[in-house]
């Protein structure tokens, strides 16, 4: 272990959101002019830690899994690594550019699939003959065909996502973070997708999966962050056991899992130790 | 590595302040601090702010980013009207177009200036351009957050690209401008001057940039500014000479408050621009023939009679130095600007 290279590495990292216009006040003129009148700070203003205080280090050739309950915090955590929220204590260190792809992470609606494909990718630093050359290749990814010329909006959610999904993984990232992206696809992008990422990760690089799919933690991951409200509950490279604890946990009964599956996951995790 | 598997249920670790420190981690993590450790192995935090340098490097590496996002957005913002494109060049034609209407057919007032319609659209096409790039600036991050969001890119290529679309428009209004001008309507001819078209509104445009981005900032972290912008616009519309000409106010008012509003950007960018493509303008400007009381006096009290008499009185702010003020601007809005927006560049996208 020590002389493997870390990617990312997270020292007690805290994430708040601070939402206005949550409920508490109810908004009428009246209210607020006697707040502004009563110098009371704004009422409506809520905080939500959404991370207190997580650690961790993925090392270069890591897949990480990341599970929990909805609202844990596992999206805002890839948010963070990719530095797309700014921490409000502690932070997150990676080698450089991470990219994010989220089911939520639209990019421009109005615009047409087509459009949307080389405006990602020169938002990634492509230039303009690499967006052209990849261009054939991620349409062909993603699997949408026609729909290409048609605006974003029109896409069904598993298009759109699948559309991003591959608009991302068109470049070679170090740190490639996928929340979700993989559950709205069918099943034969999700095969195509577990390759891209097996691939990402020979070609040197460190891949995040948050996923409510355990079975598919299980089968790409090596390592898990199991978070609850905001904090680590358990994590480590024994994948099967924290899953495990974690279905437990959550009230299910213990997977019964194939011996083989068991002894090729054991087996990954003995090498790296 | 067993000793993980010590605390099981969530509930135990909840309300645990020191959950790295409970011990269940020691196998994964190394012993040293983590941020050494991480700096000692080259990673850099994240949400870090690029230094000055390397930001601007950055910005102009996404310059590609930056046009075809302009151009997207541009192609986006007609694709649901049936006319499409064609929308560019009419939108400032049916703007100049009620101009006309009322000031040329209906009211057939001068206010003192001559060539009036002429002055009149060309102050509205000049002003527009700032005033839009305020407001699109304004709302560029909120407009945008879910590519925010989604890439890493350094966000001061959202308005420079929103300035951008404003741009393009600006040269189709400076082409309809140049018709109406030429036009019976307004009899200007054209000249050597007119070249000094191209500095203006480049320096309006760098001005406008900085304007954008500082804009950008504000808008994405006061949510109450957009209620309020219309209200700012309006008022410096209203001090900015675009309806009138801001020398017809010397009767009423002080001197050095004169002198100010001309050199109030929006005024100096119209200024620079009428000058260079009105000779009606170059003609009539105060300061332009030597002072004459007389004749400054009749002006003031009848200037619907004698138009080109202004140029008998004094100026307020000296015209020869109303390009140094116009590059002044552009130099001040764009480093205050950039500088004001990428304070913040890992603030955006946030919440």
């Amino acid at each position: 272990m020590a002389v493997a290279e870390p990617m990312v590495v997270a020292d007690d990292l805290h994430i708040v959101y601070r939402v206005y216009g949550a409920g508490g006040d109810r908004g009428t003129a009246a209210t607020v002019l006697l707040r502004i009148l009563g110098r009371k700070t704004r009422a409506s203003i809520r905080e939500v830690h959404a991370i207190r205080g997580v650690s961790f280090v993925a090392y270069r050739g890591d897949c990480v899994g990341v599970i929990g309950r909805n609202g844990s915090g596992k999206s805002t955590l890839l948010r963070a690594v990719a530095g797309l929220l700014p921490p409000e204590q502690g932070n997150v260190y990676t080698t450089g550019e991470a990219s994010l792809l989220g089911v939520n992470a639209a990019l421009l609606e109005d615009l047409t699939g087509e459009r949307n494909v080389i405006l990602g990718c020169l938002a990634m630093g492509m230039t303009k003959q690499e967006a052209k050359d990849k261009y054939p290749s991620i349409v062909d990814f993603s699997g949408v065909g026609d729909f290409i010329d048609l605006p974003m909006k029109t896409y069904s959610s598993g298009m759109g996502s699948r559309l991003r999904f591959a608009i991302a993984a068109a470049k070679t990232q170090e740190v490639l973070l996928v929340d979700e992206a993989l559950a709205t696809g069918d099943a034969e992008f999700r095969v195509k997708s577990h390759a891209r990422i097996e691939e990402l990760r020979d070609q040197a690089g460190t891949v995040f999966l948050v996923a409510h799919n355990l079975a598919e933690i299980e089968q790409t991951c090596n390592r898990v962050i199991w978070m609850e409200r905001g904090q680590i509950a358990m994590q480590g490279e024994d994948v099967i056991s924290i899953v495990d604890r974690y279905i437990e946990a959550s009230g299910g009964a213990p997977v019964l899992r194939d011996p083989v599956t068991r002894e090729r996951l054991g087996g990954r995790e003995t090498a790296k130790t | 590595m067993n000793d993980e598997r010590r605390l099981s249920a969530p509930g135990h670790l909840l309300g645990d302040e020191s959950v790295s420190s409970a011990g269940i981690q020691t196998s994964v993590l190394p012993d040293e601090p983590l941020a050494e450790f991480a700096l000692a192995h080259g990673l850099r935090p994240s949400a870090a702010r690029p230094p000055v340098l390397a930001y601007i490097k950055q910005l102009w590496r996404r310059w590609n980013f930056i046009v075809a996002f302009a151009t997207a957005r541009n192609i986006a913002m007609y694709t649901e009207a049936r006319l499409g494109q064609l929308w560019q060049v009419l939108t400032p034609l049916l703007n100049a177009g009620v101009y006309f209407l009322i000031f040329g057919l209906l009211l057939k007032i001068n206010r003192g200036v001559p060539d009036y319609l002429g002055f009149l659209v060309t102050g509205v096409f000049v002003f527009n351009f700032t005033q839009r790039a305020f407001i699109s600036s304004s709302n560029v991050i909120t407009d945008s957050l879910p590519l925010i969001r989604a890439l890493q890119f350094p966000r001061a290529s959202l308005p420079l690209a929103y300035v951008m679309i404003e741009f393009q428009q600006m040269l189709l209004s400076m082409a309809v401008l140049a018709v109406i001008l030429l036009s019976p309507l307004c009899h200007e001819p054209i000249t050597w001057y007119w070249l000094l078209a191209i500095p203006a509104l480049m320096l309006q445009t760098a001005f406008n940039v900085g304007v954008g981005l500082f804009v950008a900032r504000i808008g994405s972290q006061v949510n109450d500014f957009s209620q309020l912008l219309p209200f700012l616009l309006r008022t410096w519309l209203y001090v900015s000479g675009v309806l009138y000409s801001i020398a017809t106010l010397q009767i009423r008012t002080d001197r050095w408050v004169v002198a100010l509003l001309e050199i109030n950007p929006a005024a100096l960018y119209i200024t620079l621009m009428r000058n260079a493509l009105m000779l009606s303008q170059r003609q009539s400007a105060p300061g332009t023939k030597p002072y004459n009381a007389r004749l400054c006096a009749e002006w003031n009290t009848k200037a619907a009679k004698y138009l080109y008499d202004s140029a008998y009185c004094h100026y307020y702010a000296n015209p020869d130095h109303f390009w140094y003020y116009g590059i002044g601007w552009a130099a001040f809005a764009l480093v205050v600007g950039f500088f004001f927006f990428w304070r913040a560049e890992v603030k955006y996208g946030r919440g």
